[in-house]
């Protein structure tokens, strides 16, 4: 065998950037030996085939494989699992490489390449992830192909090419594979979570400081599509944990008790709508109050949230309905309503000093509440992103000393009012706001939008939302954070609303990003039965689908099949003869007819002959013809291609000149 | 065309009035290094072409005329015995010259006629057990009667497939004829013609003519030419893969005259007359096409691909 001799430098440098690209994904989330392990062989392999120095000894291999087992052993404790096996696959790939002898070698490889453009999915799986996987695949493939020009080198655009027609053609049965490979509920096969899921978004306990923390994110929260357009949906209260217990500096969920049936009055049209909810990996779910429909595998608490049976670890879509407008919680239990009073002893004292005097005075609750906010309205309260810490009692040194403060600061202290004069309030934490993407009309709820707001009892109203941020900054509410907080604020990137253009590109992007959410990733189990449902496929089992699959793919493959046998026989691959018969037809349309045994000569002759007008460009179309079709082999690609181009203008200014005066000739 | 060319061409012309393609095809035939059969009535030329060719191209010639008791030692030559030398010595026959015109081939015995086809063949003669090589170049010009003429031995098909090409001469029109009638005598025109290309210029233009480039896409329409003869139900036997190869060798010479290094279809439609009307017959006989050539309606039926 001469495989030897075909291990060029050029393709070894190929295939060693195949196996660099697939890997560079993977260096942030594995251990910093295994970068560095992988950078080290890869250079070696490349400088052995480089200075044709030998590769290392069998003896030796051992030794790095057993290396690599060890580290990866040291690293996890384990060789199981997704981050080990990933990880060891990548040193024995990088081992591999190290090993490549032969043509069969660099195959094996290239194979081994594929695979690990998987595991990038393990990982992540954006848009981004996928077209460099596509990319990643299309070098890979690009590598086999320059592999089988074994005679003399091949031309990288040629291979380009090839490759991009290998992929195109895998399109249809990868299609095929989308829509009908059986989706398991569930995460694939155990993997373990997601790292970015969970770092960012509410949690049940809200402290000074929590919430503004939230409001640098960019991060998407949720993602909103309404049946029934509302008024104005960034003015819409998405409510989350509903915080009741206050130790003097944070406010912590109450129990979660399951609501088994609830009534309540709404006042104006339902709201319907679909949530993309972005996993973070806790139980609640977002709704707009009051919520009249549940999302599947989800209840309600006794306060209103929605709680799901599972912690939201992969995105989920739900359709829900709710009620903007209600009167709710007019029957309230008296164990609620006590809890919902409730303060420490020694919190914030001089609040409580200057709230007994409206508690004397005899106000109603909703008088209190007004008189609360008055306080934020009246006096020098700001709203701002990067309130002064507090050290002492929050709530007294906010409300007497700072001033300053974000939505936590507020809510906070006007249900420490409240239930000072003897209101029962409580805390909800959720979300307000968002932006609709002009692009495709989804309301986009980031963590900036993270809210805090109060809602107060009262006899014969029931629970009444009251937002203290309101009275001190109305803009919050109307126009969004951005306006709201001074300018001289730190603040998210994206929301700097100057940068007109930053801000078109990022709605586009997350027009992107949310079809394929929606589409790609969102296809799972139910709405691959939906989707099957619609061609009158219901109930089809795993099995049903496997076999549809492969009845499918074996139809896609047959009909490549007999299109490339119908190319063998009937289809003119050649260029420059497509173009003579498309210069054939033009004439013909002149009503010059080309016999079928009539040459490219005695034709344009004919043409000379009945149309002297056209005499230079029909030569030099003949002369361009015959040299492309019957010339001889010694010419230079470049210059087949200059020749075809022309021949193709050449005709095409013929095509275009025959409406012109001289096409009645 | 060939800058060396067209002087033979000219120069002929000159001679033999108003049959410029025929000269063309005789001088294609000699660059493919094929021989040639001019079949044609008494007295229209045949040998006052060859020997034209001859003078122009400054080979030696012979013309052997062919009668029913030539015999074969009188084309090749005689071994006799020399008695001052005491030995045999060779005397070579008409046949070891450049260009030979064989007249009347058709009037001679088939022992004579194989002598001579096989030389063409071969390019050598073996002569009592000795086998000695023809000159190069080497260019038979035949010459045949029309068979239904009297005391003719005709060819038969596999000894007509020896010949390159088939011509036939013809009438001259009015206009030529005049000017042959009122010219000078064409012996003594011919007597006067310089050589216009010496024999190894001939050897290397036949050696360029090999190098012409023939696409892919020519030989896909020489071979629907070949497979529509063995296909069509209109001659008795379809064209042999040497008959191919002569086409295609003719279609060479064609496009280097015509100055090309590439065969267009039109080389191979222009020779295609000449080469395959004595390998091809037609099952019912040339009375039931009327009014159209074999060739000329093959031409017509094959499309180029």
């Amino acid at each position: 065998m001469n495989s030897k001799a075909n291990l060029s430098f050029a393709n070894l440098s190929a295939i060693l950037a195949s196996i660099a690209i697939v890997m560079a994904p993977h260096a942030p989330h594995v251990p910093k030996w295994t970068v560095a392990f992988c950078v080290i062989g890869l250079l070696i392999r490349l400088f052995a085939g480089w200075q044709r120095r030998p590769l290392p000894s069998k003896w030796l291999m051992v030794l790095f494989a057993l290396v690599a087992v060890g580290g990866v052993l040291f690293s996890y404790r384990t060789l199981f699992g997704r981050d080990s096996a990933v990880t060891l696959l990548l040193a024995m790939a990088v081992l591999k490489s190290l090993e490549m002898h032969s043509r069969r070698d660099i195959t094996i490889v290239a194979v081994l390449c594929y695979f690990l453009t998987i595991t990038n999915f393990f990982y992540t799986q954006t848009i981004l992830t996928a077209l460099y996987s596509i990319g990643a695949a299309w070098l890979i493939t690009a590598t086999m192909v320059s592999l089988e020009h074994q005679t003399a080198p091949a031309q990288w655009k040629h291979v380009a090419r090839t490759s991009g027609v290998l992929l195109a053609q895998s399109v249809p049965v990868m299609l095929l594979l989308f829509v009908l490979f059986p989706r398991i509920e569930g995460p694939l096969w155990g993997l373990p979570r997601f790292e970015n899921i969970g770092r960012t978004g509410l949690s049940d306990k809200m402290a000074p400081g929590s919430m503004s923390r939230l409001s640098l994110s960019d991060e998407i929260a949720f993602r909103v599509t309404f049946q029934t357009p509302p008024a104005d949906p960034r003015k819409l209260y998405w409510r989350g944990p509903v915080l009741w217990d206050y130790d003097g500096r944070t406010w912590t969920a109450g129990e979660r008790v399951s609501l088994s049936s609830f009534t309540y009055e709404s006042r104006g049209a339902p709201l319907k709508y679909s949530v993309t909810l972005e996993p973070h990996d806790k139980n609640w779910l977002f709704l707009v109050d009051l919520p009249s429909s549940l999302p599947r595998k989800s209840f309600m608490t006794r306060d209103y949230q929605v709680i799901a049976f599972n912690p939201v670890q992969q995105r989920l879509l739900y359709r829900a309905e709710s009620h903007p407008l209600y009167r709710a919680g007019t029957e309230a239990r008296q164990d609620e309503l006590e809890r919902a009073l409730e303060l420490p002893g020694f919190a914030a004292p001089k609040t409580r000093e200057m709230v007994r005097e409206w508690r004397n005075a005899g106000l109603t609750p909703k008088q209190i509440a007004d008189q609360a906010l008055d306080i934020f309205r009246t006096r020098p309260f700001v709203y701002t992103l990067e309130p002064p810490p507090l050290d002492k009692d929050p709530v007294d040194q906010f409300m007497f000393e700072t001033r300053r403060g974000f939505c936590e600061h507020f809510a906070s202290s006007f249900a420490v009012m409240m239930r000072a004069a003897g209101v029962p309030t409580r805390v909800v934490t959720g979300y307000l706001g968002g932006e609709i993407n002009p692009i495709d009309g989804y309301l986009v709820v980031r963590q900036s939008e993270a809210h805090a707001w109060n809602e107060v009892w009262i006899r014969g109203e029931g629970w009444v939302r009251y937002d203290p941020t309101a009275a001190v900054s109305p803009l919050r509410i109307e126009r969004g954070l951005a306006t709201a907080v001074p300018e001289t604020d730190v603040q998210p990137l994206l929301r700097r609303t100057q940068l007109q253009w930053i801000i078109e590109m990022r709605h586009q992007w997350d027009a992107v990003t949310n079809s394929w959410n929606q589409w790609v990733l969102g296809y799972t189990q139910e709405q691959q039965y939906r989707f099957l449902e619609s061609f009158g496929f219901s109930d089809l089992s795993w099995r049903d689908m496997i076999i549809a699959l492969m009845v499918t793919t074996g139809l896609v493959l047959a009909a490549f099949a007999i299109a490339m046998f119908m190319r063998l026989g009937g289809v003119i691959s050649d260029p420059s003869q497509k173009l003579w018969l498309r210069f054939c037809e033009a004439m013909a349309a002149r009503g010059i007819v080309r016999k079928a045994s009539e040459g490219p000569r005695d034709f344009t002759a004919r043409i000379v002959e009945q149309t002297p007008s056209l005499r230079e460009r029909v030569q030099r179309i003949r002369d361009l013809y015959i040299e492309l079709r019957y010339g001889g082999p010694d010419r230079s690609y470049r210059a087949y291609a200059h020749a075809v181009r022309e021949l193709r203008t050449q005709i095409g200014m013929l095509n275009s000149s025959a409406s012109g005066p001289d096409a009645n000739a | 065309m060939s800058a060396l060319l067209h002087p033979v061409i000219t120069q002929i012309g000159q001679i033999i009035l108003g049959k410029q393609q025929q000269i063309k095809l005789t001088i294609a035939c000699l660059l493919a290094r094929g021989h040639i059969l001019i079949e044609d009535l008494p007295g229209v030329g045949k040998t006052t072409l060859a020997h034209a060719l001859a003078r122009s191209l400054g080979l030696d010639f012979q013309r052997i005329q062919f009668t029913s008791d030539l015999l074969p030692a009188d084309i090749v030559g005689v071994t006799v015995f020399d008695r001052e030398n005491s030995g045999f010595n060779f005397h070579p026959g008409p046949v070891f010259s450049q260009v030979i015109l064989a007249d009347e081939v058709n009037r001679a015995t088939p022992k004579a006629q194989s002598a001579l086809l096989e030389a063409m063949e071969e390019h050598q003669v073996t002569v009592d057990g000795n086998t000695r090589p023809l000159p190069e170049p080497f260019f038979v010009i035949a010459t045949q009667n029309p068979s239904h003429q009297v005391g003719t031995f005709p060819l038969p098909e596999s000894q007509l497939d020896r010949f390159l090409m088939r011509i036939h001469l013809g009438y001259p029109d009015a206009g030529a004829e005049r000017e042959l009638l009122e010219g000078r005598e064409r012996r003594d025109m011919i007597d006067d013609l310089p050589p216009v290309i010496t024999p190894d210029d001939l050897v290397s233009l036949q050696k360029q003519v090999r190098k012409v480039y023939t696409a892919p896409a020519l030989i896909d329409y020489l071979q629907a030419v070949l497979a529509f003869t063995r296909n069509s139900s209109d001659y008795v036997s379809g064209l042999s893969p040497r008959a191919g190869l002569y086409l295609l060798n003719a279609a060479r010479a064609w496009a280097f005259m015509d100055g090309r290094k590439k065969v267009i279809p039109e080389d191979i439609q222009a020779v295609l007359p000449s080469v395959v009307s004595h390998r091809l017959s037609p099952i019912n006989g040339y009375a039931s096409l009327p009014g159209m050539d074999l060739s000329e309606r093959l031409i017509e039926e094959v499309a180029i691909p």
